[in-house]
């Protein structure tokens, strides 16, 4: 009797383990929203089904806008309803200070060494408050694209300096041009008025040794003599080395001038590479990338940091699950599969010693410096009010690009503008 | 209950229509509320608030400050002025354009009826779709336009239309010109179609001087559609934004007001200055709608 009732009791127990067991195995359904631009849709969805395969639960992708514009402009409408729709965000690098507030600590959920497997300064930018809010999935950093073939021809080799790459530039396109190739030109780079002009103006900025716009601090720092000489120094390629038509190029502008064999050098980010390599480009083979130039040579190399990060919502009703996706998404096999497949640069930096990634993608060995020093946009210190401070930011520059402005005066009114608009450097 | 009745008064006919008049009105009126009151009186409030677009349950009444700050910002008034030419010469263009295209369509020639629909065409794409269009073929490196004035001569080295700030708003304004003259056409040539052909029948037998038959008789018999194309366009362009948005963004030079408002709501959060721009858009656009109505009342009376 007694021993037949705590065989019920245990089996009953048993039944209950069981039960919640399999209430918890319940596959869960998670969504994410995914970039547009090129292959990033396809990679994603292969990814995440991946994932969806290997655990049994099921996954949603959310299309979102190719323009980041408009990305953003739908991410703020779901969090700031406070919508569980959306558990997964693809977000970009100069976003956390904005979405932040919306987002889980992922850093209780990863560990130590899951964390600092990925570059320092993408995590830094990543963490709000003492608080890892994203992830980091793949990288971008502005790069210099030039014409082998041309560079050989007239036997020079690649710049590390705007004033090499003036000189290169100017020799280059007055020969060919007195040879009868009218359209060349020496230089395009993303000229027009919005984001890329930041990314952009910043490169040169901080190639010259002047700063970041404003400091770790939040305090104005553009109003320097050596932030003018290189705006100044920028306006004087325009009508010389660049088309005038630069100032309203952005990058894809930029890569059908540079793709149809009319550019020796471009600015632009790494995506442009398979595209220019790809079977049908004119200038198959005929190309390579380097560093973006140093002002002088008391300047450095640098490159806009880029790229996309992987964040939680705070009102998902599924963060395990979410959690785990991202633990998936940005892990070292995944981000090798995408720069493989796809040319993601990964986050992780063990995987630039890959030789399978870096067989794909000669340039992210070549590059590795570029990648893991990209200057970072100040989007951290200037938090919600970012995208006014690089509004602001990238049309003082244009004014400069388009001579109405001298650079320092453009750049005086500028810090003035970014003053009042921070309260002095408190954002 | 029919003893209640019959102390009320009837209802004269007059009454009876009116009452039903409203009732038919009535679904009208509700529907105007929710979908054009309600976004405008909360566009209002918002103006007067420093509402952020992060959070929209936190604003505070700041009083007219959204406006002083407004009046106070170059871009601003760059972007009044902006809205004011574009609106100006484009009606101008597309009112003189339509009317030649109407006059042209309204007489009777073969395949009418197919030209009269392939004039359409531009009107019928997507402004998005058109004004990229437009983009690529104003491009200083490989754009046709500048290609093609070159073979013919008129110019010595390509112009990057979009990219100088001397030329962007007039490349734009002929985009719109481009789209919107088929519209203005089509409108007028309803008016023209109007006109009896009695009319012209006895002018010509009075042997009238065509160009004194357009002015005397065809120009005043069309004068209220002309007056309600008018209009149309003037509201309209006043509050132009996807054609400058796709073809230059956020570019101050030719930032028109609606541009500026989004992008004060939408990329600088700032909902309080954005519904202040907004509510000023409205009241610029009522106050121009009321002059002009009233104008062409007065026109009407003399």
């Amino acid at each position: 009797m007694k021993l037949s009732s705590a065989k019920i009791f245990a089996s009953l127990g048993l039944g209950l383990i069981f039960a919640t067991a399999s209430l918890s195995a319940q596959a869960a359904t998670v969504s994410i929203s995914c970039g547009a631009v090129g292959q990033e849709a396809d990679q994603c969805k292969q990814g995440v089904e991946a994932w969806a395969k290997k655990t049994g639960n099921q996954v949603k992708i959310v299309s979102t806008p190719t323009s980041s514009t408009d990305q953003l402009a739908l991410y703020q409408q779901v969090l700031a309803a406070k919508s569980g729709d959306i558990d997964v965000f693809q977000i970009d690098v100069v976003w956390p200070g904005i979405l932040g507030t919306h987002f889980v600590d992922l850093g209780k959920s990863f560990s130590q060494e899951e964390i600092e497997r990925h570059f320092p300064p993408i995590i830094a930018n990543n963490t709000i408050k003492g608080h890892l809010i994203a992830m980091p999935w793949f990288t971008d950093a502005g790069l210099l694209y030039y014409r082998k073939d041309l560079l050989d021809k007239y036997g020079k080799k690649a710049p590390t300096t705007w004033q090499e790459l003036t000189d290169t530039a100017k020799e280059i396109q007055d020969k060919e041009r007195a040879a009868g190739n009218s359209k060349m030109h020496g230089f395009v780079f993303q000229g027009k008025a919005y984001e890329g002009l930041t990314c952009v103006g910043l490169e040169w900025i901080d190639s010259f040794g002047g700063g970041q716009i404003i400091d770790g601090n939040g305090k104005v720092t553009v109003n320097n003599p050596k932030a003018a000489e290189a705006l100044t120094w920028a306006a004087s390629t325009i009508g010389t080395i660049a088309p005038e038509g630069v100032l309203n190029y952005q990058e894809e502008e930029a890569r059908g001038v540079f793709q149809a064999g009319d550019a020796v050098f471009m600015r632009n980010w790494p995506y442009a590479w398979s595209l220019a390599n790809a079977a049908d480009s004119p200038v198959k083979g005929k190309i390579g990338v380097t560093a973006v130039p140093k002002g002088s040579d008391a300047g450095k190399l640098t490159g806009a940091l880029g790229g996309w990060e992987l964040a939680v919502s705070k009102y998902s009703k599924n963060q395990a699950a979410a959690i785990d996706l991202v633990k998936y998404l940005t892990s070292p096999e995944e981000q090798k599969r995408r720069a493989i497949a796809g040319s993601f640069n990964p986050t992780i930096m063990s995987l630039y010693n890959d030789k399978e990634v870096t067989d794909a993608n000669p340039f992210m060995a070549q590059l590795y410096d570029t990648f893991a020093n990209a200057v970072a946009r100040p989007s951290r210190a200037s938090g919600l009010k970012y995208n006014q401070l690089s509004s602001d930011f990238f049309n003082a520059v244009q004014s400069v690009l388009r001579k109405q402005t001298d650079a320092s005066s453009a750049l005086k009114q500028l810090a003035a503008k970014l003053n009042q608009l921070s309260h002095n450097g408190k954002w | 209950m029919s003893a209640g009745l019959a102390t009320r008064a009837p209802l004269t006919i007059e009454q009876r229509r009116v009452r039903s008049a409203w009732w038919f009105v009535a679904p009208m009126i509700v529907a105007l509320v929710a979908v054009a009151g309600w976004p405008l009186t909360r566009t209002f409030w918002f103006s007067v608030t420093d509402a952020n677009f992060s959070d929209l349950s936190v604003a505070q009444f700041i009083g007219i400050d959204n406006f002083t700050d407004l009046l106070a910002d170059p871009v601003w008034w760059s972007s009044v002025r902006n809205t004011l030419v574009f609106t100006f010469v484009s009606v101008l263009l597309e009112t003189v354009l339509g009317l030649i295209v109407a006059l042209i369509l309204n007489s009777h020639f073969p395949m009418r009826g197919a030209i009269r629909a392939a004039v359409l065409v531009p009107w019928a794409i997507p402004t998005v779709v058109s004004a990229q269009l437009w983009n690529w073929m104003y491009h200083d490196v490989f754009g046709i336009i500048n290609e093609s004035l070159i073979w013919m001569g008129v110019l010595d080295h390509p112009v990057a239309w979009i990219a100088n700030p001397h030329t962007n708003l007039w490349a734009i304004v002929a985009v719109d010109v481009w789209k919107t003259t088929p519209f203005m056409a089509l409108l007028l040539l309803a008016g023209l179609q109007q006109i009896s052909a009695e009319v012209y029948e006895a002018a010509r037998v009075d042997g009238i001087h065509p160009v004194k038959v357009f002015f005397r008789i065809t120009l005043p018999l069309l004068k209220p559609a002309l007056l309600v194309a008018v209009i149309f366009r003037v509201l309209d362009a006043m509050r132009v934004f996807d054609v400058i948005y796709v073809m230059t963004g956020n570019n101050q030079t030719t930032m028109s007001i609606s541009v500026y408002a989004r992008q004060q709501l939408v990329d600088f959060q700032n909902v309080g200055m954005g519904s202040a721009a907004a509510t000023l858009l409205f009241a610029l656009i009522a106050i121009i709608a009321v002059i002009y109505i009233t104008a062409a009342r007065i026109g009407k009376e003399t």
